[in-house]
């Protein structure tokens, strides 16, 4: 099942990382590079063809849960699966993620292999 | 993960570009805050660099960079979270960090020994401003595992034995909020091995009743499934707390009641189990279609991937180039001003009339020559920050080193310079920063005692001058001891005893070969690179250095480099049957001599009257040893030069042959480049000419040839 | 590169200075240009000839016969220019013309006698003879001075 997705990350490597686990899989990959861009790229993306988000957290301009606020805000993306990518796996900042909306997590570094799967899962 | 194909090893270079980017702003972030900077963003910065070197870091496996910045980040944390205000010391020891993370990323980068006794070294510093919190923080880090992967959705192989699992499974509210659809879990749940689902739907209220956003179902699913019971927890770890779950299992064989006793049956129907209850949803609330988009999406996924190439704004790109391939398109680029010179030369030749179609055409092709040529140049160009930056690290260990206070001061860090330039500055501006801490500024004692600030300043300036690149450093400390070095260099035989100089030419003495200040081997000098060394490599850019200082205020020395190595705004001149470049922009007017216009100062030494001023005349055809002087330069051709500095001369020529742009071919010792030669170029006849560096010339001294031929000369015109 | 003992063929490029032959193993040679006018460097040691522009770079020229301290020939068009590569750099040499290609092996080769005292000699290898005549090896890394270490 290959997914559609946009991945928010500040960094590029982390960026990289993300589209190489994913366009392997066949999955259409869209990139921006902080919550304020990753709004933007959201907008000019037909709702019904975007199947799940990832975001980090730490950003500039909007972190991730700005980030996850204002998606949800959107009617379209009430129910657009989100993850978070954190380092850390504290459950402080799951819980917080969660409450601003966020589906589930990844813990950085990630396998490949499981982020697909990982994204399967929510907006399977 | 741990194969290491190309897209890998292109990201991992990538990953260490991307770092070098990352210290640059955290440089940055801290020396805002060192310079008291207290808004959020700023430490938000700096925080967020280590934090995503740890986390590329991370991606590949680079434990100890993970470790050190893991660390550093937590103290950071805390001053992000307002619960800790760095002072000075603090500062101090933020800035040795992120130097360390630079050794780190570097070390990682070559694959070169990691410096752990100095990550140890500092962490146990940083560690000591967490104080109380140190343990919990060590908690953390221990938490914080590079390659691991906590979301155990794919726990390995198990026995292919088939558990039995009766689930009950009752979303609350909140799990609407988060994305988490029942459906997916569900269907996620069927993926495990055979279920059979069945709806409670008792506590349904009736239609007015309905709260739009409550869910009032429940699920019980029998799974028969080789999965252990963690996999199919797994499969709620995201909605663990926002859900009612029970799962229980039963052992394998034991099939007991998995006949459902009510309700929809059969996996197949698991759709319609969970389309049921949700598609009340839009009736009372149309506005909120949840969960029914994962049953229509479940359609047409797969189906046809192409129809959802949406189009998106691109995410902004940067594409990064091999510089290789930069340095052969500057080349060809190099070569196509050559051949449009020759064909210039050619129709020139040919007679045609300025207004035909082919010189027309030809205009044509040398304006956009000239924009290729620049948009070239441009790709190469590149901030002078990034150099900036390594010196203000360097300023801190040589003030370390030898104990003295010192602030760096950087000027016109947005100067773009040719990348090449900027690569070869980097040792240069090293030694000449380490030689302003160590020679230039005094101790702080001293400091004191005259009146001035105990910590000594060194500036660092970069702008763009009159087409060229001017780099200054400059210190506030005591200025050059013009005896000593002349003493110094009168001991080392570099001049001879009762040589007569002027204060410049004292301290171009500096630049000679073999000469050292330092009275004494400090931690810093003793490593055998002079300022000779400075100068060479300056030269070698095509650039030159000056020296000017003041007794107690301090020391300048300025470096001026052309914009681009490639290419140069030339007057071509004729000498003595060679054809010679000058670069334009020095060229401030042509004078032709008039019997009375030349004055001997002393035999062999004669100034020019321009307007008034006395200017001192060069003939270059005798400077340059193509010819012996002249009886008379009367009548000759004069060109006029002027420098930065504001020195003038004046040059004698034979003729000028033209204005035009020449692509400039460097040479290095190996072709005997005397003093006064910067480079050549090939001419449209392909001949090749050189190009003159006339600071170079009006100096004389400095180079140790440059001197010898001063010296002899003056013997010369003694004789 | 030259002295490698178990193979013994030698190829040498010979050609002739001031009516003296002399010879290169063709593996340093890169190419043979005909003579042109070279742009002179000033305060240069009069053995370099200047400057040429070899396919768009510079290329130093060096005057063979001044090298060896022999009598400098009038260049006319016979002169060529042999493009030696000695530790990734390129020089040229002017000689007065190219003679020969010979293939000789190692055990032709003979020592010069004693090389130290004599400057003409201490830029020779070897010495070997063909039809009768005698050819100087030449040592090219005794020829073409050595460029300062931190050159590029």
């Amino acid at each position: 099942m290959t997914l559609t997705v946009l991945a928010v990350d500040d960094s590029r490597t982390m960026r990289d990382m993300i589209r190489m686990a994913l366009m392997p899989a066949g999955f259409t990959v869209h990139l921006a590079e902080d919550g304020i861009h990753g709004i933007e790229v959201l907008g000019g993306i037909n709702p019904d063809d975007i199947d799940a988000i990832i975001t980090d957290i730490n950003m500039p301009r909007m972190d991730g849960f700005g980030f996850i606020d204002a998606v949800r805000e959107q009617d379209d993306h009430r129910a657009t699966p989100i993850l978070v990518l954190t380092t850390e796996s504290s459950q402080e900042l799951k819980m917080r993620a969660r409450e601003a909306g966020a589906t589930g997590w990844i813990v950085k570094p990630f396998d490949p292999a499981k982020l697909v799967k990982a994204l399967q899962m929510v907006a399977g | 993960m741990s194969e290491q194909n190309d897209p890998m090893a292109e990201i991992r270079a990538s990953f260490f570009i991307e770092c070098e980017e990352l210290l640059e702003a955290l440089q940055d972030g801290l020396q805002e805050l060192d310079d008291g900077a207290d808004d959020p963003e700023t430490i938000n910065v700096v925080f967020r660099a280590v934090h995503s070197i740890k986390g590329g870091a991370g991606a590949f496996g680079l434990e100890a960079l993970v470790r050190f910045a893991h660390r550093y980040e937590t103290v950071l944390d805390e001053v992000r979270a307002g619960r800790m205000t760095p002072d000075s010391d603090s500062m101090k020891l933020f800035f040795l960090a992120a130097d360390h993370v630079s050794d780190l990323v570097r070390a990682c980068r070559d694959e070169a020994p990691i410096p752990e006794a100095t990550s140890d070294e500092l962490l146990v510093r940083l560690d000591a401003l967490l104080g109380d919190e140190v343990e919990e923080e060590e908690a953390d880090a221990a938490d914080f595992t590079p390659l691991g992967f906590s979301m155990s959705l794919d726990l390995p192989e198990i026995e292919p034995e088939l558990n039995s699992f009766e689930i009950r499974f009752k979303p609350e509210q909140e799990i609407f909020a988060t994305g988490n659809e029942p459906a997916t879990l569900l269907r996620n749940l069927c993926g495990l091995g055979t279920a059979t689902v069945r709806c409670n739907t008792s506590d349904l209220p009736d239609l007015e009743d309905l709260a739009p956003e409550a869910p009032y179902i429940e699920w019980i699913i029998s799974l028969q499934t080789e999965a252990a019971e963690a996999e199919v927890r797994d499969i709620f770890e995201f909605v663990d707390g926002l859900c009612v779950l029970e799962i229980t299992g039963t052992k394998s064989g034991d099939d007991g009641d998995v006949a459902p006793t009510e309700s929809i049956e059969t996996e197949v129907e698991v759709e319609q189990a969970i389309a049921a209850p949700t598609a009340i949803a839009p009736v009372s609330v149309p506005k909120k279609p949840q969960g029914t988009k994962p049953a229509s999406d479940t359609e047409d996924s797969g189906a046809d991937p192409e129809s959802k190439k949406a189009a998106a704004p691109a995410a902004k790109s940067v594409v990064r180039v091999d510089l290789e391939r930069i340095e052969r398109l500057v080349n060809l680029v190099g070569e196509l001003v050559i051949n449009q010179a020759m064909l210039s030369q050619s129709l020139d030749e040919a007679g045609l009339s300025p207004h035909s179609d082919a010189m027309n055409g030809l205009e044509e092709f040398q304006r956009l020559t000239r924009d290729i040529q620049d948009s070239v140049m441009m790709i190469r160009a590149q901030p002078v920050k990034s150099l900036f930056q390594r010196m203000s690290r360097i300023v801190r260990e040589a003030s370390a080193a030898v104990e003295k206070e010192v602030r760096l001061v950087t000027e016109g860090e947005g100067t773009e310079v040719d990348k090449t330039v900027i690569e070869r500055l980097a040792d240069p501006l090293t030694h000449m920063i380490r030689n302003a801490v160590d020679h230039g500024l005094e101790i702080s004692e001293k400091r004191l005692a005259n009146g001035k600030s105990r910590a000594g300043t060194v500036t660092l300036m970069a702008a763009h001058r009159s087409g060229r690149v001017i780099i200054e450093v400059t210190d506030d400390g005591a200025g050059i001891n013009r005896e000593r070095v002349l003493e110094i260099a009168v001991s080392k035989g570099l001049v001879p005893p009762d040589v007569q100089l002027t204060d410049g030419e004292i301290d171009n003495l500096l630049f000679l070969p073999g000469f050292s200040t330092a009275s004494q081997v400090s931690a810093l000098s003793g490593r055998g690179v002079g300022m000779d060394v400075v100068k060479t490599s300056i030269q070698s850019l095509g650039g030159r250095i000056s020296i000017s200082s003041e007794a107690g205020k301090g020391t300048k020395f300025s470096i001026s480099l052309p914009l681009t190595l490639a290419v140069l705004d030339g007057m071509v001149v004729n000498v003595a049957g060679e054809t010679l470049v000058l670069p334009l922009n020095v060229v401030v007017e042509t004078l032709s001599l008039g019997p009375d216009d030349v004055q001997m100062l002393r035999p062999g030494a004669y100034v020019v009257k321009v307007r008034g001023g006395f200017v001192p005349l060069y003939d270059l055809g005798v400077m340059l040893g193509y010819r012996a002087q002249r009886k008379t330069d009367a009548g000759a051709i004069v060109l006029l030069i002027s420098l930065e500095d504001g020195s003038r001369a004046a040059l004698i020529i034979d003729g000028i042959q033209d204005q035009r742009q020449v692509v400039i071919k460097g040479l290095d010792d190996s072709f005997y480049r005397a003093p006064g030669i910067a480079a050549a170029t090939i001419l449209g006849d392909g001949q090749i000419a050189l190009i003159l560096d006339p600071a170079d010339i009006i100096a004389g001294l400095g180079n140790p040839r440059g001197a010898d031929i001063m010296l002899s000369e003056r013997k010369i015109a003694n004789e | 590169m030259s002295d490698q003992g178990q193979t013994n063929d030698l190829e040498l490029l010979t050609f002739r200075v001031a009516d003296q032959e002399y010879s290169l193993d063709i593996m340093s040679v890169r190419e043979i240009r005909g003579w042109t006018r070279t742009t002179p460097m000033p305060h240069a040691p009069d053995f370099m000839r200047g400057v040429i522009n070899l396919r768009g770079t510079v290329l130093p020229v060096m005057d063979l016969a001044r090298r060896l301290n022999l009598p400098s020939q009038e260049t006319n068009d016979r002169n060529v220019i042999i493009v030696v590569k000695l530790q990734g750099t390129l020089t040229g040499l002017l000689v007065d013309a190219v003679s020969d290609i010979v293939a000789i092996t190692e055990d032709d080769l003979q020592v010069p006698p004693d090389i130290s005292s004599d400057p003409q000699l201490s830029v020779v290898r070897a010495l070997t003879v063909i039809d009768d005549r005698m050819i100087r090896v030449l040592d090219l890394r005794a020829v073409v001075p050595a460029t300062s270490d931190e050159a590029a």
